[in-house]
């Protein structure tokens, strides 16, 4: 069924299909009158017959049968019961959708019928399995059939075992069938949780499971089905409890809290100093891995300051069902708060239960942050000195922090923080194991074979190696394979040229992680900035990435003390994971590959941010955009109500035209916006924006009017 | 030979071609010329149809073998007005040797039916196969899978033959590197015989080369060069040693035989692998060709010995032969089976039956009966135990073919196994095969075969097939031969027909160069007249 040519029908064929159709569109009319009408006579039913035996694609023919059959079974239970009667309605139910299956066997009206009728309880489960057996033959990757198959196999109480064993055949048979594995995956998944006999020790099972695949990967190591499974079961090896990997503040630090940004006290207290108008102040969680349920309830916040607030926890990177990475909360000092007094404040996360995975997992291991912030009267006057300056990114004005200083010490002190938990969790002697073996095995195939989806395999087991080392080990230092799995990835990029956007992620986030892997490297990448005009400004703690490479961003959570961001000349296209950066100032992402001001949409939870530089990208320059589609716009309902409509009513500057603009904009307070270098932009854009921006000083570098 | 004399009188007495025996040549060959328009008798001194290539009740098997093991009687002397030639069989078989362990199979000799060229079977994509087809004598036969494929080793533990990609994956004992290799191996040949493009076929130089020589190179370790060369590219000699090997398989037969086992699987829905065997043995072939022949107008007279062959008195040309009835019938052209033999230097080519029986190798061929299969759960099954695998100086492959009741060649419950090996004498032959039948099966001690209770003790703990009959016997290997007097040739060593076809073919259009060795436009209407000529006494 796979891999066939399209061939242009001929003028005969053309014809043929019309008068198909013509006939078709007649059966469709008369059985939607008969819908409407509730017509359930034998001839009515039996025109339904017609048309979805032609067309087993007519879901509401499917829905009129249904319709159909309860008001003929209502009639015999009036008429009193007759067991055959009631037989012999649903078997030619049964004949009916066997007739549209010989059709297409793939469609989905007909075998949920099927479904319906057997869920009546009244037919043979034996001919339904006689039925499975004709279309494995036909086709043994038919998922529809494998899914009905879990259906029967769950009406007559088949063991799991027996199904496990079935789908073991049918691997022997072709180990090429998707669908089989899958299925063995579920049922495994089953067997497993319900610890049945044989299956209460996952080691054991998952080792011979591992055997199993093996050697359908050594046999044919192009087949990506067996890869398919592989991964699954590396992703069963590698699955453990949601742990929170970083905070901000971070665990153990000191902060001192600025109003206006400027260097009071500075001096006399080595901390890092924040910024803030409002008096409050970000508090971010950052987890291993999306998480749902961070609230008042899992996690409590101990402060004097801060007796009796309820903390509302927000989502940062939340996906549709409500997972994220990241949580935020403020917290807000009171105004009374006397000069330069040092604020303890304690977070217990996962305090209670309530925190899981999105796979399901509970975070149960409980971890503290303590850490303390002083926060300056309120009594002076503040100046206006760091709102009005200008960011301009002068190469003078960034000092590298990799030579002792006092900020370097800061910078230091603030990638060391490490989070203490009560119990560390322990990665599984067995995991560890698992993938080590795994990790040779790959070598031994890559060394006689030169196969993508393996090496694509090998470098996804040595990160998870790094991963599992660094869970284990409290130390930073394990980044024994980075250059590995980097040369891995440039192999699979000139190999496989066809996905090479997908590399070029995971070679972006390799790349990452390998730069935050421990102090020494990141330090690189970090320096302050402090602009010459304005010198008692506090300095920014500043990170470049630029010219990098990196089409997507990762290993955030490193980096959520950062200030300013150089981002500039890479080969971004998304900016994914920059909202957990909340403290972030002014970003730079010119000369990328964004392509629309929905890749943006991240930004729009960074209320920090000030000066923007997206110059020199790919926005407007294509005219199909799907990403533009993909993210919260008018058409999905995604977006509040709350346009404004008025504002944009009289000019030439047209709403409708700039939606994409409008929602990332509104909600950002930018100072400063570098947008030249983007086909999207005109005058128009420019003017729609000042008038969007009240905040916006400077766009592109000129005073906005 | 009978005693009556009924034999009936044959109408008319001249012949386009008279053939003599019903072996697969013979049969094919008076297939061909019937179809081809030429009047044929086909006359075999036997009651059955297939001479060396019979399948036969057990007792019947043993007294063909006898018969065609000793010295011949001289046949009664005739005269006429033609010089005649006294036709006698000459001996093909020797060293015939029968074991008798347990008379049950004895007791059900018709419920057998032994090939005498054992072991054979067909690759589903066989040239005999495409023969069968084309002319339309599947009709006659029916087919089952042969289920699986084994290599043995000196115990007698067999492994599967990993043939397919799912067998390979399958495979318990390779390691997955072999596994890779073979795999690659696989798709290297899949790759050189879909000519897609230049740079996927094997190099020229490479496909003179012996087989092994290319499987070495491509890092094949020696198991799977073992399993390659005497599982699949059946292999007669001992690959490795290349001074004694007589016959050196180059890469470019071996990759035909590897393209020919994987076009063969899945060639018929119906067949399992790649292997199937006739339902009643291998002589329902020969008899389905005659079966054939006879649509297409052939005489048969079975029971008919020919004793002698008429020669013209002046030249000494071939002009007929005497039947043992007495009647004289004439034709231009005659064939004999091996068998067939002139005892004085009278005969139309004497250096042709001189040179007939030059090869000095021979077959040693067994049969062995139990009631147990060699693998459990499998009835029909090939083993190979490959050269040097049963000691050290075991310079030929081993074959082993067991059938069991599925394909009605014995009781059910029983199974019948066929073993051959090439050999250079009798001594060599009886050792190879009898070193593979101890390393198959348990032999019953003579001591304690009579004690039933601690037989079925004993075979409860014994995992090997005890064995309850086996004959083992020596063939020799003869070439046909062409003239006005052609000669078939005796089933050689083969596991397939392949070259028997080629040379019975080659045959056919010596003796008939401007005919069509079956065309296909005569499948036409045989149904209506089937069997219509048959003549049985």
């Amino acid at each position: 069924m796979h891999g066939r040519p399209r061939i242009a029908p001929t003028k005969e064929e053309q014809e043929a299909s019309s008068l198909r159709a013509a006939k078709l569109r007649d059966l469709q009319s008369q059985v939607l009158n008969f819908h409407h009408n509730k017509i359930y006579t034998k001839e009515a039913v039996e025109i339904s017959a017609k048309l979805l035996e032609s067309n087993p694609e007519h879901y509401t023919g499917w829905n009129y049968r249904k319709l159909a059959v309860q008001y003929l079974l209502d009639q015999q239970s009036e008429n009193g019961v007759d067991s055959n009667s009631i037989q012999s309605i649903l078997d030619e139910e049964l004949r009916i959708v066997e007739n549209a299956l010989k059709k297409n066997f793939k469609s989905y009206g007909a075998w949920h019928h099927r479904k319906w009728v057997l869920s009546k309880g009244h037919s043979s489960t034996d001919r339904e399995l006689r039925l499975l057996g004709k279309f494995q033959k036909l086709d043994a990757r038919n998922f529809h059939a494998w899914n009905y198959r879990r259906f029967i196999a769950g009406l007559r109480k088949i063991p799991d075992e027996e199904e496990l064993q079935y789908t073991t055949d049918m691997i022997y048979d072709n180990f090429s069938n998707y669908s089989a594995w899958h299925n063995r995956s579920v049922i495994l998944s089953i067997l497993l949780g319900k610890r049945e006999k044989g299956y209460h020790d996952k080691e054991r099972v998952f080792g011979e499971e591992y055997e199993f695949v093996r050697n359908a990967l050594f046999t044919d190591p192009d087949d990506q089905s067996g890869w398919f499974y592989h991964l699954w079961l590396l992703d069963q090896t590698l699955k453990r409890e949601p742990v929170l990997l970083s905070s901000w503040p971070p665990h153990g630090s000191n902060l001192c809290l600025s109003v206006d940004g400027s260097l009071n006290d500075r001096q006399t207290l080595p901390v890092p100093h924040f910024q803030s108008k409002a008096r409050t102040f970000p508090l971010i969680l950052y987890f291993s891995e999306g998480v749902e349920g961070v609230s008042s309830s899992t996690v409590t916040v101990e402060s004097k300051c801060h007796a009796g607030d309820d903390f509302t926890w927000m989502p940062l990177s939340a996906n549709k069902f409500g997972f994220s990475q990241a949580w935020l909360t403020y917290l807000k000092f009171p105004n009374e708060v006397h000069s330069l007094e040092a604020c303890p404040v304690k977070v217990t996360v996962a305090h209670a239960a309530g925190i899981t995975s999105s796979s399901g997992m509970p975070c149960s291991q409980s971890c503290h942050i303590s850490f303390t912030v002083i926060v300056p009267s309120d009594d002076r006057q503040h100046s206006e000195l760091q709102t009005t300056h200008r960011i301009s990114w002068k190469e003078e004005n960034i000092r590298s922090c990799t030579t002792q200083s006092l900020e370097a010490d800061i910078l230091r002190s603030l990638c060391e923080l490490e989070i203490t938990k009560e119990n560390k969790p322990t990665t599984p002697k067995w995991s560890m194991e698992t993938i080590s073996n795994e990790i040779a095995h790959c070598q031994e195939l890559l060394s006689t074979t030169n196969c993508k989806i393996g090496k694509l395999t090998l470098a996804r087991l040595l990160m998870a190696r790094n991963a599992l080392i660094s869970y284990g080990n409290p130390h930073f230092g394990t980044e024994a394979n980075y250059e590995d799995v980097l040369a891995l990835y440039r192999d699979l990029m000139k190999m496989d040229p066809a996905h090479i956007c997908y590399y070029e992620d995971e070679y972006s986030l390799v790349l990452l992680k390998q730069l935050t892997s421990n102090v020494g490297s990141l330090m690189k990448h970090c320096y302050q900035y402090q602009e010459s005009s304005s010198p008692s400004m506090n300095p920014y703690l500043c990170v470049r990435l630029n010219g990098l490479s990196l089409s997507r961003l990762g290993s955030m959570e490193q980096l959520l003390w950062v200030q300013m961001l150089d981002l500039s000349h890479n080969k971004l296209r998304t900016i994914e994971g920059l909202e957990a950066l909340q403290l972030l100032s002014c970003l730079k992402l010119n000369n990328n590959r964004l392509c629309s001001f929905t890749a943006l949409e991240p930004l729009k939870t960074l209320k920090s941010l000030e000066a923007l530089d997206i110059s020199y990208n790919e926005i407007g320059a294509h005219s199909i955009d799907t990403r533009r589609y993909l993210c919260s716009s008018p058409l999905t309902h995604a977006v509040g109500n709350d346009w404004n409509f008025k504002k944009f009513t009289d000019e030439d500057v047209k709403l409708k035209d700039h939606w994409d603009a409008y929602l990332l904009f509104k909600d950002l307070n930018l100072r400063q916006l570098e947008i030249t270098g983007n086909a999207v932009v005109n005058d128009r854009l420019k003017a729609f924006l000042c008038k969007l921006m009240p905040s916006l000083k400077r766009l592109n570098g000129e005073k906005c009017c | 030979m009978e005693e009556t004399t009924s034999y009936p009188s044959i109408e008319p007495s001249n012949f386009d071609l008279i053939v003599v025996g019903t072996g697969l040549p013979e049969s094919i060959i008076a297939s061909a010329a019937s179809a081809a328009g030429k009047t044929v008798l086909h006359l075999d001194p036997n009651p059955f149809y297939g001479t060396h290539y019979a399948s036969l009740p057990l007792n019947d098997l043993v007294s063909f073998l006898e018969s065609q093991s000793g010295p011949q009687s001289q046949p009664p002397e005739t005269s006429s007005d033609h010089a005649s030639i006294s036709l006698v069989t000459r001996p093909l078989y020797s060293a015939l040797e029968i074991n008798t362990y347990s008379s049950e199979p004895i007791d059900n000799s018709r419920k057998f039916n032994l090939d005498l060229a054992g072991p054979r079977f067909f690759f589903c994509s066989d040239s005999i196969i495409d023969l069968i087809l084309k002319t339309g004598i599947n009709q006659y036969m029916e087919f089952k899978s042969v289920d699986a494929s084994y290599v043995s080793d000196a115990e007698g533990k067999l492994e599967n033959v990993p043939d397919s990609r799912s067998a390979i994956f399958k495979h318990r004992s390779l390691s997955l590197s072999e596994k890779n290799q073979l795999m690659k191996f696989f798709k290297l040949v899949q790759g050189h015989f879909g000519n897609e493009s230049e740079e996927d076929k094997i190099p020229e130089q490479d496909l003179e080369s012996p087989f092994v020589e290319f499987l070495t190179k491509m890092g094949l370790s020696q198991k799977l060069k073992s399993i390659i060369l005497y599982a699949i590219a059946l292999a007669n000699y001992d690959q490795d040693n290349l001074e004694v090997c007589k016959d050196i398989i180059n890469t470019k037969s071996g990759i035909n035989h590897l393209a020919l086992y994987h076009s063969s699987i899945g060639r018929f829905p119906n067949a399992n692998g790649a292997m199937i065997y006739p339902i009643y043995g291998q002589g329902e072939l020969p008899q389905a060709f005659c079966r054939r022949a006879a649509v297409k107008g052939c005489i048969y007279v079975l029971r008919m010995p020919v004793v002698a062959v008429l020669m013209d008195k002046d030249d000494g040309t071939y002009k007929g032969v005497k039947l043992v009835s007495g009647q004289e019938l004439f034709s231009p052209q005659l064939i004999v089976a091996p068998s067939f033999t002139f005892p004085s230097t009278l005969g139309p080519s004497p250096a042709q039956v001189a040179n007939s029986c030059d090869a000095k190798e021979k077959v040693a061929r067994a049969i062995c009966i139990a009631k147990k299969s060699l693998k459990p759960e499998v009835a029909n099954c090939l083993v190979f135990i490959p050269p040097r695998s049963l000691y050290p100086e075991q310079i030929t492959s081993i074959r082993v073919l067991q059938l069991s009741g599925n394909v009605a060649v014995c009781p059910s419950g029983m199974f019948v196994t066929y073993l051959s090996a090439m050999c250079g004498n009798v001594e060599e032959g009886k050792k190879l095969i009898n070193a593979a039948i101890n390393a198959l099966f348990s032999l019953p001690t003579p001591g304690n075969s009579e004690k039933s209770a601690a037989d079925s003790l004993s075979e409860h703990i014994e995992e090997k097939p005890r064995l309850l009959w086996n004959a083992l016997y020596i063939q020799e290997l003869t070439t046909g031969s062409f003239d006005s007097i052609s000669r078939t040739m005796m089933p050689d060593e083969h596991l397939d027909y392949n070259n028997l076809l080629d040379a019975t073919e080659k045959l056919f259009r010596e003796i008939y160069p401007n005919a069509e060795f079956f065309s296909v436009t005569t499948l036409s209407d045989e149904n209506l007249d089937d069997g219509g000529s048959e003549l049985d006494p």
